[in-house]
């Protein structure tokens, strides 16, 4: 038996060939073929040829042509490797004409899952904010069509976790979910049958809440430290958020952006008499409080 | 005809004589001693700074000048790595000040030409006849210096493990930041249409962040399309705003429809550090009476930072962002060390600014 790639440009001029012999055959003696109409991907099966002496074989698949020299009056065996990729085949059959016949080559069981889960991040408490989507192929990588129960499993760090089981159209599995009040790991894992794959969300937390700075004089200087900077829900904001503290007094206006470091932000500022205080992060604002400079 | 010779080589001698003065700057010299007026005195100094003649430079200062040689060319030069280290002077514009028998005070803006653009340097110089020529005296700079110290610095830094392009499709990986466009404000200016506004990262890792914007026609065609440059903060951190500006030159706001903006954040690797405080901000005028934001800026960290850059937003008493302007600081930023800064304000947008933000982009040479 002798293989044919689709990458050598001699393979496509002969495939070309075939593709007129198909036409050919097909208005010749197309009823003597009797391949199954439908056959499962990878699986071997033989088709009964009728008559007697040497003839020529051609199997027309999607990704690839088998060329084979077989004897009239016994039996075609289809090896399980020609029949790999899901989608239309065309068997020819030459003696001193042509004839053909077309079979369908589904996918197989389900054995791979790609599964895309986004985002990466999400901010906690957002309603519909966590997108999974399922891909079922069998173990040829063939989209498999045909509906397909996928279990989602979705599992917090803290909390109980909750499964949702959806079948699959088209080969896709798809589900939407709220993320959780508690930043930290999401694991959620798509399975069907088998199979399994894990991915991670992470929560974060959201936009900063109460936001409160405090002012601590000290000499001249004066330094200004947040609380706690958290979110809505209790979350605290990971380190390195940037916090922007504006001091006003009579020299002119003082800005830092500075960086949250283990919870807090904090910094140290002249001020020079009498001066208001306030602290942002991002758009939000937090409250404002007012000093007495020394200088 | 012997005597012919002599003569004639005689006169040879003097003309390569005169060439090879004229080459090794013998005019300047002569301007040097010769300078017969404070503003003849600054120009031949602004000449020997511009052709990097600083010994001769420090040589033709007035002999009060209390400053060394080293401390001089530091002065004028730069340091540190600083932008001023990758200038050079390109032109010195004089002017008398105020002149008696004896003294003078003559103001000298000197333009530095640097990859980042122009610089100007106002400074009013004291000039002191001596004998028959004056002289600058060139005050000793104060460099400030920080008592030696350990800092520690337990500073944020985020790396970035990409996906493995070997893996599957579909296989886990890292979002890109989000970013928002917070405003957007479309100006005329004179030959020009500008867009500017803020953008903020809103994402909890750090961005690089490009803003582009597409001006469309009234049939929906692009017009132009431009990028922020160097007018925006391009890495930002989580939840830092930036403002952004974009000039369309040549474009009029009549032939605008609408515009089409695009923020694009990657993901990468960024430090924390070094925080800047921008200290003392105020408008007020420079030396030529130009409306100006003047302010410190301080570097609060503990290394030195080469080359920083001025961001400022202006905004209106309704908060909507009317200009954003920038400026290049020539000198290096040393740790707990205020260095000031000035960027400049057009007039029609001074007199319509009600507040104004500034942020720093920043510049080391030491890989964070």
């Amino acid at each position: 038996m002798k293989r044919t790639s689709r990458s050598d440009f001699e393979k496509y001029r002969r495939l070309a060939m075939l593709a007129l012999l198909w036409a050919l055959s097909g208005w010749a003696r197309a009823a003597d073929l009797h391949p199954p109409a439908t056959v499962e991907a990878g699986h071997a099966f033989s088709i009964p040829v009728p008559g007697s002496g040497p003839g020529t074989f051609y199997l027309v698949g999607p990704d690839h042509v088998v060329k084979r020299d077989v004897s009239l009056g016994s039996d075609l065996e289809i090896e399980s490797r020609d029949v790999r990729a899901a989608g239309r085949y065309q068997v020819i059959l030459c003696d001193s004409a042509c004839t053909s016949a077309p079979f369908e080559v589904k996918a197989a069981q389900p054995a791979h899952l790609s599964f895309f889960l986004h985002p990466s991040r999400v901010p906690v408490s957002t309603p519909n904010s966590i997108d999974g989507t399922a891909f079922v192929f069998d173990q040829y990588f063939n989209l498999v069509l045909t509906p397909a129960a996928v279990d989602f499993q979705i599992t917090p760090a803290s909390g109980t976790g909750f499964a949702r089981r959806v079948s699959s159209r088209h080969g896709v599995a798809w589900m939407r979910t709220d993320s959780t009040k508690h930043e930290g790991r999401v694991q959620v894992t798509a399975a069907s049958g088998s199979v399994q794959e894990a991915r991670v969300v992470q929560q974060v937390a959201a936009e900063a809440c109460a936001l409160r700075v405090k002012a601590v004089p000290s000499g001249n200087m004066v330094t200004l430290e947040t609380d706690p900077v958290r979110d809505c829900s209790g979350n605290t904001l990971p380190d390195g958020t940037v916090i922007s503290f504006t001091t006003v007094d009579r020299e002119g206006k003082t800005t830092v952006d500075t960086p949250i470091k283990k919870g807090v932000a904090r910094t140290q500022l002249s001020v020079h008499g009498r001066a208001q205080i306030s602290v942002a992060c991002g758009v939000i604002e937090g409250n404002e409080v007012a000093v007495n400079g020394k200088l | 005809m012997k005597w012919g010779l002599v003569v004639f080589l005689t006169l040879a001698t003097l003309v390569l004589v005169a060439i090879a003065w004229l080459q090794s700057g013998g005019v300047k010299q002569h301007t040097i001693s010769s300078a017969a007026t404070p503003e003849e005195a600054v120009q031949a100094l602004m000449s020997n700074l511009q052709a990097h003649n600083f010994q001769q430079a420090y040589d033709s200062l007035d002999r009060s000048s209390d400053t060394d040689i080293a401390s001089f060319i530091r002065d004028v030069a730069g340091s540190d790595g600083s932008l001023r280290t990758y200038s050079s002077l390109q032109s010195a514009d004089v002017s008398p000040l105020h002149a008696d028998p004896d003294q003078a005070l003559v103001r000298v803006r000197m333009n530095w030409s640097s990859a980042l653009g122009s610089l100007d340097d106002v400074r009013d110089l004291r000039v002191r006849r001596d004998g028959s020529v004056w002289r600058v005296v060139w005050p000793k700079p104060a460099f400030p210096a920080v008592p030696p110290q350990v800092l520690s610095v337990n500073y944020l830094r985020w790396e970035v493990i990409g996906r493995n392009t070997s893996q599957n499709w579909g296989s886990q990986d890292v979002d890109s930041p989000k970013v928002r466009i917070t405003s957007m404000n479309a100006i005329s200016r004179p030959g020009r249409v500008v867009i500017l506004g803020e953008v903020e990262n809103e994402d909890t890792i750090p961005a690089y962040l490009n803003v582009n914007a597409t001006l469309l026609k009234t049939d929906g065609s692009p017009l132009d399309e431009e990028g922020s440059f160097d007018l925006i903060s391009h890495v930002l951190l989580p939840k830092q705003v930036s403002p952004y500006r974009i000039d369309f030159p040549g474009v009029r706001m009549d032939a605008v429809k609408s515009v089409r903006m695009d923020a694009r954040a990657l993901l990468v690797p960024a430090s924390a550090d070094p925080v800047i405080a921008v200290a003392d901000q105020a408008v007020g005028k420079d030396g030529l009476n130009r409306n100006v934001l003047k302010g410190e800026l301080v570097n609060q960290s503990g290394r030195p930072v080469n080359i920083a850059q001025v961001l400022a937003a202006y905004y209106d008493d309704s908060g909507k962002v009317i200009w954003v302007s920038d400026g290049y600081v020539d000198q290096a930023l040393m740790p707990q060390v205020p260095v000031p800064f000035a960027v400049d304000i057009p007039n029609d947008i001074a007199e319509r600014l009600k507040s104004y933000r500034v942020i720093v982009n920043h510049y080391s040479r030491t890989s964070n």
